[in-house]
This record gives structure tokens, C-alpha cells and sequence, in this order.
């Protein structure tokens, strides 16, 4: 590919041109939150879905800083424990938006909050049968992944270390593995730190990223947006190019021949 | 049922129901919609969406679809997650 060349990506027939895709959770406010979204590039943000509240109906809303028109939205089932609450909870997401295109999670307990597979098969199954195009959150294990995949998931999404926990990703080879597999999108959602995982994630040829807390959580989040936007494009063009063999002895990048003789 | 908690001091006037909304409760006139009880909250009914005992409220349906007594409603919205 050229740097010219398009290098976007579909899902769900949907295409994007960013490969990060952000979270809108964990900023100091509003403002924040769509400074640094609009710093990212992103076009896709997760959401979540909560009750209103009743004593302040006139609070700001999300929408109000990061418009829906602008930005495709993905609810996220975070904090559903059970297909049912994940299928009411979409469901509601679909009827205050009018999206299909969601990010299911159910997890388990902390310290971990690690998926939780056999509810997560269960509640895709549902949201599947609903009409959803579900993009899932899901442990790193390449036989939980394609079978995902071939219950009807738009996109695989393994984390690369617990969520909010900055760990990067530390299991490559299965991301790789899962990846080599898998015929829909692959994002590693969870775990990234810094921009250095986020274009690792992208080296291995991960179709994009997904991340919240390495922007929120950064000192300086707009800036932090602006590296991470920079780190998945890096990545990508890395993995586009195709990384050099790496090699256990020295190989001189300067000619030997020509050197000047006293 | 969620009125079984109101004391006699709660207690609906006649030709009111009583209703729950987001775990309150909550008291409309008889006969009062959805649109009545999002405007009597003073929510805008273009961010928010509607489940009545666990059934979505479709929004073209706000204006027409009557309360009835003991009704669960939960309205919710989108809020930052990841």
C-alpha cells in the first residue's frame, strides 16, 4: 500500500477510516471528554447506558459533547451480569439511538473483572436472535474467539491485559493467534497503557484498538488522545510494511568497501 | 408492587395512579402518558429511552401509550463508559 492508499476498515458493511476506537468513560468532565475524543480521531465511542436522574433532569448530557451525529455510538453492556439485563439493556440503547452496532461485555468479579465466557456465549446468542451486530469483548483464547465468530459476532475483541489496568498486551501470541484465525475484525479492547501497546496491538495486525482508561487516566489526556491516534496509524503502517527479521548478530548498515586507508 | 411501601401520607389522591420510575415512586394524574410523565420530570424525549415493565416504549408511541397503576418505568440515557 501507498500512503495514499485507502486503509479503512468495515464492520458490519459500516467503514471507518480510524482504527481507534474510544471509550467515553473515567474524564474529569465533559469538556474533557470531548476534547480528547475530537484529539483521538476517533469516529466509533462506547457508551454506557444508565438510568436518568430524576431530582436533576436538566444535567448535561453526553450527547450534548459528543454528538451522536458525528460519532457512531456503541453501547456497551458494562455492569450487565446476565443475557437477560445485557438484551433489556441494548434494547433500550437501540431504541434511544436506533443503533444495532453493539459492544456486548459481561464480566466477572474483581480483582480481575475478566470476561465471562459462558455468560458472554449466552447473552451474544440473544442479542444476536434480537437483531444486534454484536462486537464482543472476550477472553484471549483463540477456541472462545472463532467460536464467537461463528455464532454470528461482527467483530472479536480479546482483551490485552484487565481493563483500566494499563498492563499493555501481554499475551501477543495469542492476540496474533486469534487474529490469524478470525475472517471478522479483531481489536484488542482492554489493557492498553500507552501509545507503545496501542501500536503493538496494531504490529500484530490487529484491525484496530479500542481504549478508554490509557487516554482518561493519562496526566494530560488530549494529549495523550493525539499520541494514541499517531501509535495505531504507526502500528498499522508497520504491520502494512511488514517488520524486518530479527536477527541474533550484528549486520552493519554501512559499506565496508571504500573506507579511507592511511 | 411498589405502592405497597406509600404510608397513609403518600397515599394517591383519587384519580391518580401510582407508578414507579427509576426505583421512585411516583404519583400522575389518571390517564397520563409517557409524554406527561417525561414532560412532568422535564427530561427531553430525544435523549432518553423507555422501558415499561420491561417492555420498550417505542418513542412514536410516548404521546398515546397510557400509564396504569403500578407500572415500572425505567428512563434511562447514554453516560461515558468504555
Amino acid at each position: 500500500m501507498t500512503a495514499t492508499e485507502d486503509d479503512s476498515w468495515q464492520i458490519a458493511g459500516q467503514r471507518f477510516q480510524s482504527r481507534l476506537v474510544v471509550g467515553t468513560g473515567r474524564y474529569k468532565d465533559l469538556e474533557e471528554t470531548a476534547a480528547a475524543i475530537e484529539a483521538s480521531g476517533a469516529e466509533i465511542v462506547t457508551v454506557a447506558v444508565r438510568r436518568v436522574n430524576l431530582s436533576d433532569p436538566k444535567a448535561p448530557m453526553l450527547q450534548d459533547y459528543v454528538s451522536p451525529k458525528r460519532y457512531t455510538y456503541l453501547p456497551n453492556t458494562a455492569g450487565c451480569h446476565t443475557a437477560k439485563d445485557a438484551v433489556r439493556t441494548l434494547r433500550l440503547a437501540r431504541e434511544a439511538g436506533g443503533w444495532n452496532l453493539v459492544k456486548l461485555e459481561v464480566l466477572g468479579p474483581a480483582p480481575f473483572l475478566y470476561p465471562d465466557m459462558p455468560a458472554t456465549f449466552e447473552a451474544a446468542q440473544a442479542l444476536i436472535a434480537d437483531g444486534f451486530q454484536v462486537m464482543v469483548y472476550c477472553a484471549d483464547d483463540p477456541l472462545a474467539a472463532k467460536r464467537l465468530e461463528d455464532m454470528g459476532c461482527v467483530a472479536i475483541m480479546p482483551l490485552g491485559a484487565p481493563i483500566g489496568s494499563g498492563m499493555g498486551v501481554v499475551n501477543p501470541y495469542m492476540i496474533s493467534a486469534i487474529k490469524r484465525e478470525a475472517k471478522v475484525p479483531v481489536l484488542v479492547d482492554a489493557g492498553i497503557g500507552t501509545a507503545s501497546d496501542a501500536a503493538l496491538a496494531m504490529e500484530l495486525g490487529c484491525d484496530a484498538v479500542l481504549l478508554n482508561s490509557a487516554i482518561a487516566h493519562a496526566k494530560h489526556p488530549v494529549i495523550m488522545a493525539r499520541a494514541m491516534k499517531a501509535a495505531v496509524e504507526a502500528g498499522r503502517h508497520a504491520f502494512l510494511a511488514g517488520r524486518m527479521p530479527r536477527n541474533y548478530s550484528a549486520d552493519a548498515s554501512s559499506p565496508m568497501s571504500g573506507l579511507i586507508r592511511s | 408492587m411498589p405502592f405497597g411501601h406509600c404510608t397513609a401520607t403518600l397515599r394517591p389522591m383519587s384519580g391518580q395512579i401510582t407508578v414507579s420510575v427509576n426505583g421512585e415512586t411516583r404519583h400522575m394524574p389518571q390517564g397520563a402518558t409517557v409524554a406527561a410523565l417525561l414532560s412532568a420530570i422535564g427530561l427531553d424525549t430525544r435523549k432518553v429511552a423507555v422501558e415499561r415493565n420491561e417492555e420498550i416504549v417505542p418513542r412514536s408511541t410516548y404521546a398515546t401509550l397510557a400509564l396504569t397503576e403500578g407500572d415500572t418505568l425505567e428512563i434511562v440515557h447514554f453516560i461515558g463508559g468504555g
